[in-house]
């Protein structure tokens, strides 16, 4: 994907230029890529005149920031306590072998992206999948394959 | 907007009428749980097709939304409001009941299977046999005072706010009170924060007070990120102005005129219903110059975490506010005296913020004399996992455990055996049944090497492997750890690699005291809260589930059929009718067999995915 100069500084002109918008100015351009293009980080660091290391450092302790491109379809599987025990890892083990890729990996034909999330707060109905922001409720190994199927056409 | 400004007590009365007139209509009202849990259940596809529905039947009647009511098991919820009668209050709703209810509406009818409760008992019941809402088990035990109106009102509105009292606290305070008298009021009340650590907020906010500097800051900390805790998301959803009015109060007692709010990424909608709220205070004059021409300034900004868990420890969310993520830092000096850009900084959980109206409404007396000696007022509790009734529950301090999962939480799932409630998330530790007796606060959880935190309660049964649930915890934490100091970065990591030796069946009888070791100095020896409570949901399990770690050492079995190098399935002969319900979902095509015989698992080919033991009806699949 291209990174227009001019777009990005934008977004950081948004915050004023401030050094400590950054985590706002990273979630902006993800936002807009999908994930964190190199290129956009070094117009980061030019505008900002923050060293490109202290913005990678930023951009790999956050968990919501990737540097690879993602794909068109955002999997989350949540692995709070509550979806553990009643069955989260099992819902993930059913996406990795449907999907046929690891947690924090993308298909081939970009597709799909999987993910995992600490706790999305949706406890008590758990075990909880949310795709582009779509909650699944109380799934089960038998709905992956649904779940799959809603967004293998879109 | 200035038409709109409230300056007066007359103003807010007048808001007041609007809002009772908007919650309590002279018609039909129609109202959808919206939070997120609700939304994840169907809630927007029910809204959606009541709109359509409400059209076509041409029903006059006010279409509305609230918040969660604390039940999200039962979400979505559906109240249907008719002038002068109790509400009522239906469960599991999903949109093709949606005409149903239209028709009945129209037809004065209720549908009594639907039912959930009715509330307001100052009307004759509408249907005798359905209880009211504070009869309902759920509901019976709880006393809501954070959680007010969560579920009651509708969040995206000030005026249903005001009506229920909302910034009138706000209004006294500006008004008739020094910020002193504030100070003393919350500190006599006996609040403690509601985060985790349970410090006095009176305390708190005192120091904060007393610090030297022209420039003062307050925060909600809204990081939450306990996994399995969910309160703070909750009622930012569905009751935000409560928070915000929360913090106008603090920050004229501490003498801060900016506020910041940090809420995690994970709770978009929370996000969402915040900024909503921080616009109408503003468009009210209830933010910004002159509150209640008073002199007190006040404005919130909204910082928008990136999934960092140790961002919840006060140093660390305050790096991440100056935009950076430099990770906890040692204390003192603590963030009261040196905090946000080096100035005093008060910091508080949402729930703590949202207790705070209600306390100078009404009274420090009021308040502290619900609870337990040391610990005053409620809490809420996330309970879930395997138990029956899952949601947000508030509740006394003092509450038994047995109260909590039996009388509220309606025992265990399909009847299993009760073995542990987990509190306190990953800083927490496993409570066992021997303690089920034990009254819920601040000082007895940490008695008994577990802790309040947040307010997760994750209800363990006889099919959970506390051996895993231990490794579980440590996996979050080693994720989680930032990895500045060196007992948490590496002790976490050599722990959780004993525990997964000990159920791939690799473990050996010197590891638990090896892990008690090691345990020990983390928990001694970490920089920040992350790493020196890292240690509890190992030392917790080894101390009340010793046996289950014995077992995977030694015998090489886990008890619970969790650890998969331990298990294997099998197809119980007298159970099996041959049905063929397994067969197809099974991914290896381990299992085979002829209809209505008996049929037969290839070990060799079977993943343990368990995708044969969740589709048999007739309990023919065994996990050993």
């Amino acid at each position: 994907m291209e990174v227009e100069e001019l777009k990005v500084k934008k977004r950081i002109k948004k915050y004023n230029n401030e050094k400590k918008a950054l985590i706002s100015i990273l979630q902006d351009i993800q936002e807009e890529y999908n994930y964190l293009p190199p290129e956009a980080l070094k117009i980061v660091s030019k505008s900002l005149d923050i060293p490109l290391i202290d913005i990678f450092g930023v951009a790999t302790f956050y968990r919501t920031f990737s540097l690879k491109p993602r794909g068109k379809h955002l999997i989350t599987v949540c692995l709070g306590t509550a979806c553990h025990v009643r069955g989260g890892p099992k819902i993930l083990e059913e996406f990795k072998r449907k999907l046929n890729i690891k947690a924090g990996e993308t298909t081939k034909d970009m597709r799909f992206t999987l993910e995992t999330v600490a706790c999305l707060g949706c406890c008590a109905i758990g075990p909880v999948v949310v795709v582009d922001g779509n909650y699944h409720s109380q799934t089960s190994i038998g709905t992956v394959d649904s779940i799959l199927k809603k967004y293998r056409k879109k | 907007m200035s038409n709109s400004k409230i300056v007066t007590l007359d103003d807010l009365e007048l808001l007041k009428e609007k809002g009772l007139n908007l919650i309590y209509p002279t018609k039909t009202k129609i109202s959808v749980g919206m939070a997120t849990c609700g939304i994840s259940t169907g809630a927007r596809e029910v809204f959606q097709a009541i709109s359509e529905e409400v059209q076509n039947q041409k029903l006059d009647c006010v279409l509305s939304q609230t918040g969660c009511l604390g039940f999200c098991q039962r979400e979505p919820l559906v109240d249907v409001i008719e002038p002068g009668k109790p509400k009522v209050v239906y469960a599991e709703m999903s949109y093709d009941k949606v005409p149903e209810l239209i028709t009945n509406i129209k037809n004065q009818k209720i549908k009594n299977e639907w039912m959930l409760c009715q509330i307001g008992e100052k009307y004759s019941p509408r249907l005798d046999g359905i209880p009211f809402y504070k009869d309902v088990d759920f509901y019976k035990k709880q006393k809501k005072i954070a959680l007010r109106n969560c579920g009651f009102i509708n969040p995206d509105c000030i005026e249903e706010y005001i009506a229920k009292r909302g910034y009138f606290a706000l209004h006294k305070v500006l008004t008739e009170m020094k910020p002193k008298e504030v100070v003393d009021m919350i500190a006599e009340s006996g609040l403690r924060g509601r985060g985790g650590a349970g410090f006095l907020t009176g305390k708190k906010w005192q120091i904060t007070r007393s610090s030297k500097g022209k420039i003062k800051y307050i925060i909600c900390n809204a990081d939450e990120g306990d996994p399995g805790a969910y309160m703070d998301r909750s009622l930012l959803e569905g009751d935000p102005h409560s928070v915000l009015e929360g913090m106008l109060i603090g920050a004229y007692a501490i003498g801060a005129s900016t506020g910041y709010i940090y809420v995690r990424a994970e709770y978009p909608q929370a996000i969402v219903k915040f900024l909503q709220a921080v616009k109408q205070a503003e468009e009210h004059g209830l933010l910004g110059k002159d509150i209640f021409n008073s002199g007190f300034n006040f404005e919130v900004r909204v910082n928008k975490g990136a999934g960092a868990f140790v961002c919840g420890e006060e140093t660390a969310l305050i790096a991440s506010i100056e935009g950076g993520w430099s990770g906890p830092r040692p204390r003192p000096p603590f963030p009261a005296k040196s905090g946000l850009w080096g100035k005093p900084t008060n910091i508080n959980n949402v729930e703590t913020w949202a207790n705070v109206p209600v306390i100078i409404d009404k009274g420090a007396d009021w308040y502290s004399k619900i609870g337990t000696e040391k610990s005053k007022g409620t809490k809420v509790f996330s309970v879930v996992g395997k138990v029956n009734n899952t949601g947000l529950v508030e509740v006394p301090m003092g509450i038994t455990l047995r109260e909590i999962v039996y009388d509220i939480g309606g025992g265990i799932l399909d009847n299993r055996k009760f073995k542990a409630v987990q509190t306190g998330g990953p800083s927490g530790g496993c409570i066992p049944e021997s303690l089920i007796d034990l009254p819920v606060d601040f000082e007895k959880l940490t008695e008994v090497g577990s802790m309040m935190g947040s307010g997760g309660m994750i209800v363990m049964d006889e099919n959970t492997c506390m051996v895993d649930v231990a490794k579980y915890f440590l996996a979050f934490l080693e994720d989680e750890s930032c990895g500045k100091c060196v007992p948490c970065r590496e002790g976490i990591e050599k722990m959780r690699e004993i525990l997964n030796n000990i159920c791939k069946g690799e473990g050996e009888e010197a590891d638990i005291e090896l892990l008690e070791e090691i345990a020990l100095t983390v928990k001694e020896m970490s920089l920040c809260g992350l790493g020196q409570t890292a240690s509890n949901p190992v030392l917790t399990t080894i101390k009340y589930f010793r046996n289950e770690y014995e077992e995977h050492i030694i015998n090489k079995r886990c008890p619970a059929g969790v650890c998969l190098d331990l298990i294997s399935y099998s197809i119980d002969a007298e159970k099996c009718n041959g049905c063929g319900a397994c067969v197809r979902p099974c991914p290896t095509q381990a299992i085979t067999g002829e209809k209505k015989k008996l049929h037969s698992l290839d070990q060799e080919k079977c993943i343990k995915c368990g995708a044969c033991y969740e589709t048999c009806k007739f309990d023919s699949i065994i996990i050993k």
